[in-house]
């Protein structure tokens, strides 16, 4: 599989680890969130069955984050929101 | 007493093993290290248009800021690594004055400089196979359409993190290794060329 680095282009994904889901968002007043709500934020993620929106580090490269649509069935590389965002 | 400063290098023990091995080959594998070369780890803002100015005349060139390239003037070489990191190589007998041009160019500014001549050491890998010994153990195209010259790129040999680098010259590429690392990938490379024949 061929992962696109938003700095180094397409390279082998043994060149990546990944990074879990992204778009999580942080709790927008996290002074007054509940257990409830920082437990959704640490603990709780998607796992569907398609596409799915990741991070993903180029770690045998630039060593840079970034976000990547991705189909869990087929790993087709799919277009997402803040996708190839060099952060 | 004082006990007497011994400097190796991380392949000081292979330099036979690479003569050997371009005797086997008739010439086509040429494998040499290239020790004790000064390397710094540079990390600014690239985006401060006023620093990389001030960095271009202390060092004497222009970081590269297309990613996975070099740029050198003489032996003092600049490889990109990341959007605010790069590699600045020199002969051993320039580490003082390249860590003296980075403070001028960093004077004032918020940034790192980071000896790491130890990390790592470079084999200069060249020869009419040198592209077919390391296309067994590097992901990337090395096709010299596609990793031109004064290119370089941070990847795997094998299981071992490495910076190849193509200078001017088509039929030569310099392996950077961590220090590490470096038995690893001799073996790697002995072998890969021992079986390749």
């Amino acid at each position: 599989m061929l992962i696109p680095c938003p700095w180094c282009g397409d390279r082998e994904d043994i060149e990546f680890k990944y990074g879990g889901a992204a778009q999580i968002a942080y709790p927008t007043n996290p002074d007054s969130a509940d257990d409830a709500a920082w437990a959704r934020y640490v603990f709780f993620r998607p796992n569907p069955k398609g596409k799915m929106a990741e991070r993903w580090v180029h770690s045998a490269g630039c060593r840079r984050w970034f976000n990547l649509g991705r189909d869990t069935v087929t790993h087709e590389i799919t277009s997402i929101p803040d996708m190839g965002q060099r952060r | 007493m004082i006990a007497e400063a011994i400097r190796r290098s991380a392949l000081a023990d292979y330099a036979e093993r690479f003569t050997t091995l371009y005797e086997t080959t008739g010439g086509s594998i040429s494998i040499r290290e290239l020790p004790f070369l000064a390397q710094l780890n540079l990390r600014v803002d690239a985006g401060d248009a006023a620093v990389m100015r001030q960095l271009t005349d202390s060092l004497g060139f222009s970081l590269p800021l297309t990613p996975n390239t070099a740029a050198h003037a003489g032996d003092r070489r600049a490889l990109w690594l990341g959007p605010d990191e790069w590699l600045i190589v020199d002969p051993d007998d320039q580490a003082t004055s390249l860590e003296q041009a980075l403070r001028d160019g960093l004077a004032g500014v918020f940034g790192s400089i980071v000896d790491v001549s130890a990390n790592r050491t470079v084999l200069e890998i060249r020869g009419a196979r040198a592209r077919d010994l390391l296309a067994h153990g590097v992901p990337i195209d090395l096709d010299p359409r596609s990793f031109r010259a004064n290119q370089c790129a941070q990847t795997l040999l094998a299981k071992a993190q490495v910076i190849i680098e193509r200078r001017g010259d088509e039929a030569a590429f310099h392996l950077y290794v961590r220090s590490s690392f470096a038995g690893y990938a001799a073996e790697w490379l002995l072998d890969a060329a021992a079986t390749d024949r």
